[in-house]
């Protein structure tokens, strides 16, 4: 029988199943952070025990850690997720990348960078933004801190088959138009629950066009309209990434690693339950209006008359009157960074915009690397001279103001043009305002105070 | 894991559709590193923000139902979520969807989540709003749902069922199949070295 893509790998990973029970599959690789991490290791603990494979775990630091002055200043609090995750690593026997270290970021951008994520491996970690691995053509998925221990414990998890779903892209993306307007448009087109309790293959010329750094973005996406999974049948474009890299396989291994990852695609015929398709050619730039990463729309548009009781709340709580032309959305803040948009290419094209022009007089700008590495690269380049001369803050890697567990929030009625993933309410500090954007749009923004259409600059 | 047969308790309505982690558990309270006490910080903005916000209403104080909209739980994977609503006495959301993660951590942590017909749960608001001492019977045995005038089947997945009403450890029992578990490593050399 044909299979899917996430069908084959889930049927390579069954470690037991039964009638009745979820299946109980095997993990390949677990990431591990300070903020879901530490409960399970107590637990653990507590019931007398081991990590049973800290060869397939690694650990670093993001979701709380400051992004300039390094441990010292950061607050007691993140002090202690922080010095437990080092202290739970050393018991454990696990790899950890620390503060400091040249290879700690965020976990979604470290593992690809490391050459750890693989196409066909399965991969989990407690953060719902797993999926980006998925562009891989991994099946990779984020899990609560019970799956966590669960994981460390026995390297395994029950699952049941999730659903398998398509999205299909066909065309080219216009000038100014990025992975991100891509997955934004998708989100603002089938609603942000379409993909509950699926496994979601994006496909079509148009993935297939992508580099990887625009498949993450696309995959990391996938759990803002409700798909634990997103993925992408590995290729060329795949290899040419991973060969290279510290963890990718070398010489006749490597060779024999391309020869399973080819036959990693779904098999023609193979069955999804459903088949959604976007136009590339006519998406535009997109920005979010609303509290969550649905209510969106073209750059070009106005704040819609609200449908229901959520987007009257969703344009309350955005101090927005419809019929407000988008472009007249006055900004106080911008971010360009998180785990969605902070890879060395996110950084290379808002700096393309940003060179030679500086940052309006209002606006707040904070450029915060994906990773340490990343941050060498791009300022091997000089990118953070560009973004400083314009006058934007350049940080230390971590998640910073995607989710503002650290020092890097909105004060309360910011309002903020970011490249991260969510614009829920108070999602960036409390009482902020979010509106998400591609990076491109975001150094647009920073240049004019208020968001505009990057094609237009 | 505490064990879950039958509860009774009454409701408290948060009619709001897409309710998010980040609403449940906003991020400043993830910075601890034990399982409990995040009860206190259960919807913390909304708390503060919302005078009236109706679950410190005080005919919903002591509730330990909660009844709300569609896709409840979207958003972060943190479990902190059902760990505040646990820790705030509420052993039981009712909703029309779930979004998975949440749902998944429900399970885990002891927490009943029933999905309800849309038209089901908005009685359920309705009952809880004009009559708020009403209790409701939440039997998983026999995946029912009952209050005097309301009575509903629901659906739960089966091995979610088991491990709450047996209150299993879910690591004790997989490591029953340790076994399986070496011969997959075995197997398929699991896994090239991370």
């Amino acid at each position: 029988m044909p299979r899917t893509l996430a069908g084959k790998i889930w049927d390579q990973h069954v470690v037991r199943s039964a009638p009745g029970e979820p299946d109980l599959l095997y993990i390949d690789l677990h990431l591990v952070h300070e903020v879901t991490s530490p409960q399970a290791f107590e637990s653990l603990r507590l019931n007398g025990r081991r990590v049973r494979r800290p060869d397939l775990t690694l650990a670093t630091v993001d979701h709380n850690n400051p992004t300039r002055g390094g441990y010292r200043a950061a607050d007691e609090i993140s002090r202690r997720q922080m010095d437990a995750l080092a202290a739970n690593c050393e018991w454990a026997g696990i790899k950890l990348y620390g503060l400091g270290s040249r290879r700690q970021g965020i976990v979604h951008v470290i593992g690809p960078e490391l050459g750890l994520t693989h196409p066909g491996k399965t991969i989990v970690c407690g953060d719902s933004h797993t999926s980006t691995h998925g562009a891989f053509g991994a099946l990779a998925f984020g899990i609560g801190s019970s799956e966590v221990e669960h994981v460390l414990a026995t390297q395994c998890l029950w699952q049941r088959r999730p659903r398998d779903l398509a999205v299909e892209v066909e065309g080219e993306l216009p000038m100014g138009v990025t992975a991100k307007d891509l997955v934004l448009g998708l989100i603002a087109q089938v609603g942000i629950a379409a993909g509950s309790g699926s496994a979601v293959e994006y496909r079509g010329s148009t993935i297939r066009g992508l580099s990887m750094e625009g498949r993450m973005t696309v995959c990391n996406m996938s759990i803002e309209w409700g798909a634990r999974v997103g993925m992408v049948a590995p290729d060329d474009t795949t290899f040419a990434f991973l060969e290279g890299r510290q963890h990718a396989p070398k010489g006749p291994e490597w060779e024999a690693a391309l020869d399973r990852w080819r036959a990693l695609a779904s098999d023609p015929g193979a069955e999804f339950a459903e088949v959604l398709r976007l136009d590339a050619a006519a998406l535009e730039p997109f920005v979010t209006w609303g509290t969550n990463p649905g209510q969106a729309a073209p750059i070009s548009g106005r704040v819609p008359e609200p449908a229901d009781e959520t987007a009257e709340r969703a344009l309350r709580y955005m101090a927005l009157r419809p019929g407000t032309a988008l472009q007249d959305i006055e900004l106080d803040r911008v971010f360009i960074g998180s785990c969605t948009n902070a890879r060395l290419e996110d950084l290379r094209v808002a700096a393309q915009v940003v060179r030679g022009r500086h940052v309006h007089p209002r606006v707040r700008a904070l450029v915060v690397p994906g990773s340490a590495s990343v941050k060498l690269a791009a300022e091997a380049e000089g990118l953070d001279r560009v973004f400083t001369e314009a006058g934007f803050e350049w940080r230390d890697a971590g998640c910073s103001m995607c989710l503002g567990m650290n020092n890097d929030i909105l004060a309360p009625g910011e309002r903020c043009a970011s490249t991260s993933n969510r614009n829920f309410e108070g999602r960036q500090g409390s009482g902020g305002r979010t509106h998400l954007v591609s990076p491109p749009m975001a150094a647009a923004a920073a240049l004019a105070g208020h968001l505009v259409d990057v094609r237009r600059l | 894991m505490k064990e879950f047969r039958v509860h009774r308790g009454r409701m408290a309505p948060l009619d709001r559709d897409n309710v998010d982690t980040d609403q449940i558990i906003p991020k400043q309270f993830l910075r601890r590193v034990e399982r409990s006490g995040f009860g206190p910080y259960l919807f913390y903005d909304w708390r503060r923000d919302e005078p009236d916000f109706v679950l410190d209403r005080p005919q919903h104080r002591g509730a330990s139902v909660l009844v709300a909209g569609i896709n409840f739980g979207c958003g972060s994977s943190r479990e902190h979520a059902p760990w505040a609503i646990e820790d705030a006495g509420y052993r039981v959301v009712i909703a029309p969807s779930f979004a998975d993660i949440f749902l998944s951590n429900c399970g885990k942590v002891g927490i009943l989540a029933v999905a309800l017909r849309e038209g089901r749960v908005r009685q359920l608001m309705e009952i809880a709003g004009e009559a708020p001492e009403t209790e409701l019977t939440v039997d998983l045995e026999r995946q029912v749902v009952s209050a005097p005038g309301f009575e509903s089947g629901f659906e739960v997945d089966p091995f979610t069922r088991e491990c709450l009403l047996n209150g299993w450890d879910e690591v004790g029992l997989t490591l029953r199949h340790e076994d399986a578990i070496g011969a997959f490593e075995a197997r398929s050399g699991a896994a090239a070295k991370a």
